[in-house]
Order: C-alpha cells, then structure tokens, then sequence
C-alpha cells in the first residue's frame, strides 16, 4: 500500500490514478500518524514552496523522517523532491529535509521560465545503479514544469539541460526524487513509479 | 546551446455533449468521435499533450461534463488540460479532482481576472493556462514598429471585447497564468497555416509559453510557427482526428528542420 501525503496544494488525482493503473494500492492521508506507519511514502507536489510549510505544522515533517529512519521507501516528486533539499529561496523561511545538500533556486537563465515541457534526463556517475530509473534509457523525455531547481550535488542520479544543468532525480537508500512528473511523463514515467512500487514491495517482503 | 526543451505538438478535441466534434471558424459542427478514445489515440500515437475544450460549455451557460473529462483522464499518461466554461475555483477545482492537470480559462478571465490569480495561488500557475481567441482589426495586418493589432473574443468567438490580444496576453502573465493558448480565429479550420506574425508578437511580450492554435494543415505550418511565430507549442485538432497527420510522421519532419521535439515518443 502507497500512502500519498496530502498537503492540500495542487492535486494528488494524477498521482493516484497512475498507481492505479499500475494495479497499485493507495490512500491519501495528512494523519501524522499514518504516515510514519506507512509501507511506503509518496509526496506530490506543484506549486510554491512555501506550500511545504503546512507539513511541519501538521507534524508530517517529523513523521516523514521518522518513517525515512526506519527504512521507509519515500518518492518526493517536484516540489516534493525539492522540500528533500535544504530549502529554496523560493520561500527562504521555509525549511525542507536537507536530506541532499543546497537550496533549490529560481533559473538563471534568458529562456523562458518556468521551464514547461517534455526535455531529456541524462544519468550522472552516482545514478548508474538508480533503482529508480532502472531499465529507463538514456536520454529518455519526461515532462518538467517548474522555475526553481534544485542543483547537481551528492546524491543526484539523473540531471537534465534548460539553460543550465539541474538535478532531475536524486536516490539515497531509500529516499527518492523527481523533478519531473513521472505520472505525466507516458511509459517513461510509468515505468519509473513501477520501479518505485517494485522497490517498496521487496522491502515489504522483508 | 541547445536549450534541451521540446517544443510540443498538442491535440485537441473540441468537445460538445460529450462527442468531439470539428467546425471550421467556430461553426459548422461535425462529429469526429469518442473524447477517451481519442485521446489515447493521439497520446499513443505522439501527441505531447491532450486539450479537450468543452466549446459551448459558456454559450449554453451549464457547466463542463465532468464525468466526460473523469473517463478522459483515466488511463491517461500525458499532460490535459481541460477548457470551456470553467468560471470559478470551484470550477477549476472539481476539474482538478476529475483528473485534469491544468484548466484553460478564456471568457470568465476576460469578466473577472481576479479568477486568475485566484487559482494559480491555490493549484500553482503551471495549472493555469489563459485562452485567448484573436481576430485581426480589418485593414491593419502588422504595423511599421512590428505590432499586430488584433482584438479579444470570448465565448467561443461570438462577442468581440475591445482588449488587445497582446496586452491581454500581458496582463494574464502578471496575474499569474502558467502558459497562453492563442488561437487565431481567422485561421482556424482554414488549415492554411498558424497566424505567425500574431503569434509571434505574443510570445515576445510574455516570459511563458505560448501555444499556436487555429489554422494547421501540413507540417509546413507547424514548421513555420515555431521558427517565424516562435511559439513553444502548436495545437491542432482537426488533422489529428481523420488520421490527415500521424504525429509521430509530424515530429520526424520538424525533426529534420532542426527544430526539437520528443523523439522516439
């Protein structure tokens, strides 16, 4: 069973429908509680980061690391991949897990941003073994929509290219992240969050 | 550098009743088929988006057949977008919850902008795209210092506004919209190609992504729009529903004029 963290920004109904199609089982909780005794961890997210703020004072943050401690396999994706980084100064106030090192920053860049559209991920040396991104091919499309990004640091299996290189997926342990919408990103993206669900379902059976 | 992104082909099916059906400018309604089943077909065969526009949602003045967009999105795996008579946040918001990943507003942004913000604050501005439907001013094509002067319609191209289509694209941006659709009304259905110089003269003035609409017919066209009209995206409808384009034989060609899509798709 997945568990989606509701957070009340944007909206899960994606997410949701494409572990369904995927034959996976899912709920949608914001319980504190639920969420450190889940199998496995899914936050959505869209929007700005301040948005993520609402997971410290509902006590999801400390529940999240609780769960991610206890081996819990967690899949960040967009914003939820940024809250894994130390912040953004998109909303400097604000905290995330600093689980991988840097804020996410807004694009420097003359192109257009947000940066919205299909565009190619490229593993890095570290994503090699990627569980994630295993039996994805190289140079594979997947559907971005974002301004801020989060920078090419330890722990960053897959980077992408719009006017400068970001990360597009980050994988320690059990941590993972996507910039990218991987339920919006066609048979890539499945695949991706089938990896996901493979991964938590061997845990599982541990 | 290559800047890495594609620049999207997006099909679309204009919706009323629950069928797709296909006009040429804004009339003359025929049947083309079945909304889920044709959009798994585009999704399947290339298409980098899916669109469904409920076109008489506003006119009828009744809300957007939910349960058509819910069957829609289903089983799929693209971004859609779904349009027509989306007036409210709660509007936006059962959309949103019927699967839709970004809403597409026109007539409603055009009576009440706030709606704009309204939304993008609540879903993020990548949810929020402004359709703007333009028309040429008789006897003015494009001015000596490059502008085109082409004016605002809403509800379905039936009422003229007064706005300028590129203020307006303008003013949409800075209230927090995610992309513009533009469709030009002259052209649509023509299939004689994107109003290029309008489309142009709108994505210059904005910093987000602009969408051609309204008049493709050979891959010439898109060509053309995303070279001259520098849009970030084209739409089509028509050549996509009677199999005139397969997309993926769309893509090659763009391909081969160094413009960059998602290929193999």
């Amino acid at each position: 069973m997945i568990t989606l963290i509701d957070y009340k920004a944007g909206n899960l109904t994606s997410v949701r429908k494409a572990f369904t199609f995927l034959g996976q089982e899912s709920v949608v909780t914001e319980d504190p509680a639920l969420v450190r005794d889940a199998d496995a961890l899914v936050l959505p997210g869209v929007g700005h980061f301040c948005t993520t703020e609402r997971l410290a004072s509902s006590g999801v943050r400390d529940a999240v690391l609780a769960a991610i401690a206890n081996g819990v396999p967690f899949l960040g994706i967009c914003v939820g991949m940024q809250w894994q980084f130390a912040g953004s100064t998109e909303a400097p106030e604000t905290q995330g897990l600093a689980l991988f090192e840097g804020p996410c920053e807004r694009f420097k860049t003359e192109l257009k941003v947000p940066h919205v559209g299909w565009n190619q991920i490229r593993r890095t040396a570290h994503g090699e073994r990627s569980r994630l991104l295993e039996g994805v091919p190289e140079d594979s499309f997947v559907y971005f929509t974002h301004s801020y990004r989060a920078p090419v640091v330890e722990g960053v299996s897959a980077v992408t290219t719009y006017g400068e290189t970001f990360a597009a997926a980050v994988e320690r342990e059990n941590v993972f992240g996507v910039q990218f919408h991987p339920e919006k990103s066609g048979d890539t993206g499945l695949r991706i969050l089938k990896n996901f669900c493979n991964y938590a379902a061997e845990r599982s059976a541990r | 550098m290559s800047t890495g992104i594609t620049k999207r082909i997006i099909a679309c099916l204009d919706v009323t009743k629950g069928r797709v059906v296909k006009g040429v400018q804004f009339v003359d309604l025929i049947d083309a088929g079945d909304p889920a089943e044709l959009a798994h077909l585009h999704a399947s065969s290339g298409a980098d988006e899916i669109v469904l526009l409920d076109i008489t949602a506003t006119s009828d003045a009744r809300p957007i057949l939910i349960d058509v967009v819910r069957r829609t999105a289903r089983k799929l795996f693209v971004p859609f977008t779904v349009g027509g008579g989306v007036r409210s946040l709660d509007d936006a918001s059962a959309l949103f919850d019927a699967g839709a990943d970004k809403i597409s507003i026109n007539s409603a942004a055009i009576k009440t902008p706030e709606i704009i913000s309204e939304i993008a604050e609540r879903f993020g501005s990548q949810a929020v795209i402004i359709a703007i439907d333009a028309k040429r001013k008789p006897g003015i094509a494009v001015s000596a210092d490059g502008t085109v002067a082409a004016e605002v319609y809403l509800a379905g191209g039936r009422i003229a506004t007064g706005l300028d289509a590129v203020a307006w694209a303008g003013e949409a941006e800075s209230r927090g919209a995610g992309e513009i659709l533009l469709t030009s009304m002259d052209c649509d259905g023509t299939r004689t190609g994107f109003d290029c110089p309008l489309t142009a003269a709108v994505a210059k003035a904005v910093n987000i992504p602009v969408i051609a609409s309204g008049g493709a017919g050979s891959g010439k066209h898109f060509v053309e729009v995303f070279k001259a009209g520098c849009a970030d995206a084209a739409l089509a409808a028509s050549i996509f529903h009677f199999g005139i384009h397969d997309v993926r034989e769309l893509k090659a060609e763009l391909q081969r004029e160094g413009i960059p899509v998602r290929l193999p798709c």
